[in-house]
C-alpha cells in the first residue's frame, strides 16, 4: 500500500482509459500526457495498460508500506526519496517506510509516478483511471491507500533513460478538424499566427484558450468529438477538448491535436503560451 | 443501392467521419446503425476500433494506430455500396421509465405548463403519451440526446443555467426531452425525476440504452418513486423492456 500523507492539489489513477464506450457517452478518460506514461511504464517492464498516479500542479506526500520499484516522469518538480533528491526517468528502490515528498514544480504541470507492476484499483468499463461518478472516487484523498504488488527483487534491463523534455515546446501541431472549411481566411490566419495563452478554464476535459478569434455561426447536429478535437464557438472561443472531455458536441470541430500535441498541452498550465502548426 | 449519398472526412490521426444528410431523420438514423451493425460485424472489429452513432453521422476511431485515410475511405464507399444487400439485424429496444413527476421534483412543471398555455395535467399527459428516439448518447455518461417531443411542449432553456440540476431530473429544452443521469449544472427546464440510474456501475449493463433505441416515460406517484429508489439502489428494479424489430 502507498499511503496518501498529504493531498496535494489534485492526483488521480490514470491507465489508457475507457476503449469502446464513447457511444454510450463515457470519456476515454486515461493518462493526459501518454508520451510519459509510456517512458515510465517501458522503463519499469510494466504492461502499457499499467495505471500510474497523474499529479498536477501540486504534489502529495506519500509513505511506502512494502518494498517495490517506482519511476517518475513528465512535469519537474522537486521529488525526495527520505528527504533526498531523485531524478525523472530513473528507476529507484523503495522500502517499507520510506517518504516520497513532492515540492516545487519548475516546468510543466503533470507528474507521473509509476510503480513495478501498475497501481492495483477497481476496474470499472475495462479501466482504473478515475472519472466521477463511473469510479466512486474523483482524486485520491488524504489517508486514502493505494494498492500495489509487492517487489522485492527487479534488475531493470535499462534504469535509466535521457529524454528530451518535449514541454519547453509551445508549438502544437493539428490536423483540419471535420469542419475546418467553415473558417474563412483571416479566421485562418488568425489561428496560425496567434500566440495564445492557456486560460484558468482548463482540467482533464478541456482547455479554453484566453485569446478569442472570430466566431463561427453555424448550426450542426450533435456529433462525435475526441480528445484533442478544437471546438469553435459563435463567440470565438477556443475550447480544446482533453481525456474526460465530452463524448459529443455541437459546435464546429475545427482543429485535431496530434496526439504528441494533446501530451505536450497536458503539461501546459494557466498562462502557459502556445502556438498552432498545420502538419 | 446505398440510400443516401454520404460524405466521409478525416477527424486526426485516428479518426474518420461519415456524414448523412444534414437532417433529423429517423430513416437516416436507422440507415446509420444498420452500416454500423454491418461494419461491427464484418470488418471493424471492437478491440480495435470505436463506432460512435449520433444523428447524422458515424465516427469510427482506431484504438492504437495512426489510420491511413484514402484505404478507409475507398473502403467504406465500398462497404457502404454492398451494406443494403446482406442482413444487419441488431437487437432494439423500447425502454419504459418511471417518472415522478411531484413538485417536489418538477421544479419547472408551473412555468412550463404556463408558458405553453396548458395545465400541468395536460403538460404530463402529452409528456407521457410519446415514444421518444435516441439520437444519440454524449455531453454525460448515459445522457440520451432525444427526438419526438410534441411540439406542443417546446420551450426555450432557462434564461439562467442552474449550478446544480439533481440526478435523475428530467428536462425540456426546444425539442429535446431528457434525463440527467448525475448531479451536474444545467440549464434544461426540470419537470420530473426518474428513479432508474441512467448509469450505474454495479450492474451488468451500467448503460442499458442504446443509440437507436425507443424511450417512453409513464407517471409515478411520489410514493411508488420512494420505493423504486430503494429498488434500484439495491439493484433488484427490473426496468421495462420491449424488443421493437429492426
Amino acid at each position: 500500500m502507498l499511503k496518501v500523507l498529504k493531498q496535494g492539489f489534485f492526483s488521480t489513477l490514470q491507465d489508457q482509459g475507457r476503449f469502446g464506450f464513447k457511444d454510450k457517452g463515457v470519456p476515454v478518460s486515461g493518462s493526459m500526457d501518454t508520451y510519459t506514461t509510456k517512458a515510465i511504464n517501458t522503463l519499469l517492464e510494466n504492461a502499457s495498460n499499467a495505471a500510474v498516479l497523474e499529479i498536477t500542479m501540486t504534489g502529495p506526500t506519500l509513505e511506502f508500506n512494502a518494498p517495490t520499484y517506482i519511476c517518475i516522469g513528465g512535469a519537474d518538480f522537486v521529488v525526495t526519496l527520505n528527504n533526498e533528491p531523485i531524478s525523472l526517468y530513473k528507476i529507484y528502490k523503495v522500502n517499507t517506510g520510506d517518504i516520497l515528498f513532492y515540492g516545487k514544480l519548475n516546468i510543466g504541470f503533470r507528474s507521473y509516478l509509476a510503480i513495478k507492476g501498475g497501481f492495483k484499483s477497481t476496474v470499472i468499463l475495462n479501466s482504473s483511471s478515475y472519472y466521477y461518478p463511473i469510479t466512486k472516487s474523483r482524486c485520491v484523498k488524504k489517508g486514502q491507500e493505494l494498492d500495489y504488488e509487492e517487489c522485492v527483487d527487479f534488475s531493470p534491463k535499462i534504469s535509466e533513460i535521457k529524454i528530451s523534455s518535449i514541454f519547453n515546446k509551445n508549438e502544437l501541431e493539428i490536423a483540419k478538424g471535420p469542419e475546418y472549411n467553415l473558417l474563412n481566411p483571416s479566421q485562418i490566419k488568425q489561428i496560425f499566427t496567434t500566440i495564445f495563452s492557456i486560460s484558468n478554464q482548463n482540467d482533464r476535459m478541456a482547455y479554453q484558450l484566453q485569446e478569442n478569434i472570430e466566431g463561427v455561426n453555424y448550426s450542426m447536429l450533435t456529433s462525435a468529438t475526441l480528445p484533442g478535437t478544437i471546438q469553435l464557438t459563435p463567440s470565438g472561443k477556443l475550447i480544446i477538448l482533453m481525456k474526460d472531455g465530452q463524448t459529443t458536441g455541437g459546435y464546429p470541430r475545427v482543429l485535431q491535436l496530434t496526439d504528441r500535441a494533446i501530451s505536450i498541452l497536458a503539461q501546459k498550465k494557466y498562462g502557459d503560451t502556445i502556438s498552432f502548426k498545420l502538419v | 443501392m446505398s440510400k443516401y449519398t454520404i460524405s466521409i472526412r478525416p477527424f486526426g490521426q485516428h479518426a474518420i467521419l461519415i456524414e448523412w444528410p444534414n437532417i433529423v431523420d429517423e430513416a437516416i438514423l436507422e440507415d446509420i446503425l444498420q452500416f454500423k451493425t454491418y461494419l461491427v460485424n464484418n470488418f471493424l472489429f471492437p478491440e480495435k476500433w470505436e463506432i460512435i452513432p449520433a444523428y447524422n453521422s458515424l465516427v469510427l476511431v482506431e484504438r492504437n494506430f495512426p489510420i491511413n485515410f484514402n484505404v478507409i475511405k475507398h473502403n467504406i464507399k465500398q462497404w457502404y455500396s454492398e451494406k443494403s444487400t446482406v442482413d444487419n439485424k441488431r437487437e432494439k429496444n423500447l425502454w419504459r421509465l418511471p417518472v415522478c413527476y411531484d413538485s417536489d421534483f418538477g421544479i419547472d412543471l408551473e412555468e412550463v405548463a404556463s408558458k405553453v398555455n396548458k395545465s400541468v395535467e395536460q403538460v404530463i399527459a402529452l409528456h407521457t403519451k410519446q415514444s421518444y428516439t435516441i439520437y444519440g448518447i454524449g455531453f454525460l455518461p448515459g445522457f440520451m440526446y432525444l427526438g419526438g417531443l410534441p411540439t406542443d411542449l417546446e420551450v426555450n432553456r432557462r434564461q439562467t443555467p442552474r449550478q446544480k440540476v439533481i440526478k435523475g431530473s428530467v428536462g425540456l429544452a426546444g425539442k429535446q426531452t431528457g434525463i440527467y443521469p448525475q448531479e451536474s449544472p444545467g440549464g434544461w427546464n426540470i419537470i420530473g425525476n426518474c428513479p432508474v440510474s441512467m448509469f450505474k456501475a454495479t450492474r451488468e449493463n451500467p448503460i442499458f440504452v442504446s443509440v437507436g433505441d425507443k424511450v417512453e416515460f409513464f407517471p409515478i406517484e411520489r410514493a411508488e418513486y420512494n420505493l423504486r429508489v430503494i429498488e434500484n439502489e439495491a439493484g433488484v428494479y427490473t426496468i421495462q423492456k420491449i424488443k421493437i424489430d429492426a
